[in-house]
């Protein structure tokens, strides 16, 4: 390829060249997106500290179990695959998009864009409901004696080890687990989320850009290639988030 | 192609219906991956087995995991296709999380221990220390 035989001669710190041969906004998103994958690293490695630090931590399986008019059938890890398979969908139509600017095709840019903010609000929608159903089903936990009822949040967590009393209404009654369940769930979910957040914002604003010509005058589709670094980065980090809390 | 900076860069080559061809497989590859850790995740949950082997299949999910993160990095990103000292101003940083990791888990268990066998508040004078332990 002559690229890469250009790449093989070339000096680049000669000066008068890019030596990464990428654009300054390009290279500089590069850095932004390992800063952030230390503030992601720090928050999952606390996460697991606290973890390792308690004897007993909730069963995923048992936590997420539910899907959406579903009832109370009992699925594993059901809902939150979907909401992974959305978003490996939606950092596959990402990647159509960038490569559909490469070709400087205008039409094909805006059917992707248009696909990847579908994915970005369907994933949004998904943890919605999800955080809903967590904060707001409750479940029986004896504490001091008595048995109460709780949700998940990030000061109560009803998920803790099995409690030895007769069940009341044929219930299962648990108590109390550590609280700092709640607060990393949350917390690193919602940071994770905060990230799908501002992704479909700028995803919705290239679109916007791509559907005004911005590019078209400009020659080139590079902004949507940095939308694309950062919406890919937002499912990378979601592959560890993935594996911290639903899967180990 | 003309660009607007001074710069001299040397464009990646579009690749065509290849690359296309290259993100389906990549996308068939996640899916088959997450699905493959799905059921792993709940072999262990489904079936009573020994902690060593939920251990061993804890670790291969955390591999299986890190292919899924070097597939999006490298096909979806690109990253592969930068120049070798790009890459690494951005990979050798990362090694950093292998201590990190090591360090604040080794951490979190020591503090596990340390509470199990926490016999209560030492007494402030050496005979009274006695006395405790002398009651046990």
């Amino acid at each position: 390829m002559s690229t890469a035989h250009a790449q093989m001669e070339t000096k680049w710190w000669s000066g008068g060249k890019s030596p990464f041969n990428v654009e300054y906004g390009k290279l500089m998103m590069w850095y932004f997106l390992m800063s952030d994958a230390f503030t992601f690293g720090a928050f999952l490695i606390s996460y697991g500290t606290i973890r390792f630090s308690q004897n007993y931590w909730p069963d995923p399986n048992e936590v997420f179990n539910a899907f959406p008019l579903a009832g109370h059938a009992n699925l594993p890890l059901a809902f939150v695959s979907l909401m992974t398979f959305i978003l490996i969908v939606s950092s596959v139509t990402m990647v159509l998009a960038v490569h559909a600017g490469h070709k400087n095709d205008k039409q094909g840019v805006i059917k992707w864009m248009i696909w990847t903010v579908i994915g970005g609000i369907a994933f949004l929608s998904c943890q919605a409901w999800e955080w809903t159903h967590l904060i707001t089903g409750d479940h029986s936990v004896l504490i001091n004696g008595e048995i109460k009822q709780m949700g998940t949040t990030v000061s109560m967590n009803p998920w803790g080890p099995a409690a030895n009393v007769s069940g009341v209404d044929g219930g299962h009654v648990t108590t109390p687990g550590p609280v700092a369940f709640g607060g990393y769930f949350f917390g690193i979910t919602g940071f994770h989320g905060f990230h799908v957040l501002s992704g479909v914002g700028i995803n919705i604003v290239m679109l916007i850009m791509a559907i005004n010509g911005t590019f078209e005058r400009k020659g080139h589709y590079w902004m949507i290639e940095k939308a694309g670094l950062y919406w890919h980065f937002v499912d990378l980090v979601w592959v560890f988030v993935f594996l911290c809390f639903y899967l180990i | 192609m003309e660009h607007s900076v001074k710069e001299v860069t040397f464009h990646h080559e579009p690749g065509g219906d290849e690359f296309v061809k290259k993100v389906i497989k990549t996308t068939v590859l996640l899916s088959v991956i997450t699905i493959i850790e799905l059921g792993l995740g709940l072999l262990m949950y489904a079936v009573p087995m020994a902690s060593a082997l939920v251990l061993f299949i804890k670790g291969v999910i955390v591999i299986l995991s890190l292919a899924k993160a070097f597939y999006i990095v490298g096909v979806f990103m690109h990253l592969g296709e930068e120049l070798k000292n790009l890459i690494m101003t951005i990979v050798l940083p990362l090694l950093l999380f292998v201590w990190f990791i090591a360090a604040f888990l080794y951490e979190g268990n020591s503090w596990k221990n340390l509470r199990n066998t926490y016999k209560g508040t030492p007494a402030v004078t050496a005979p009274a220390e006695q006395h405790v332990e002398g009651k046990h």
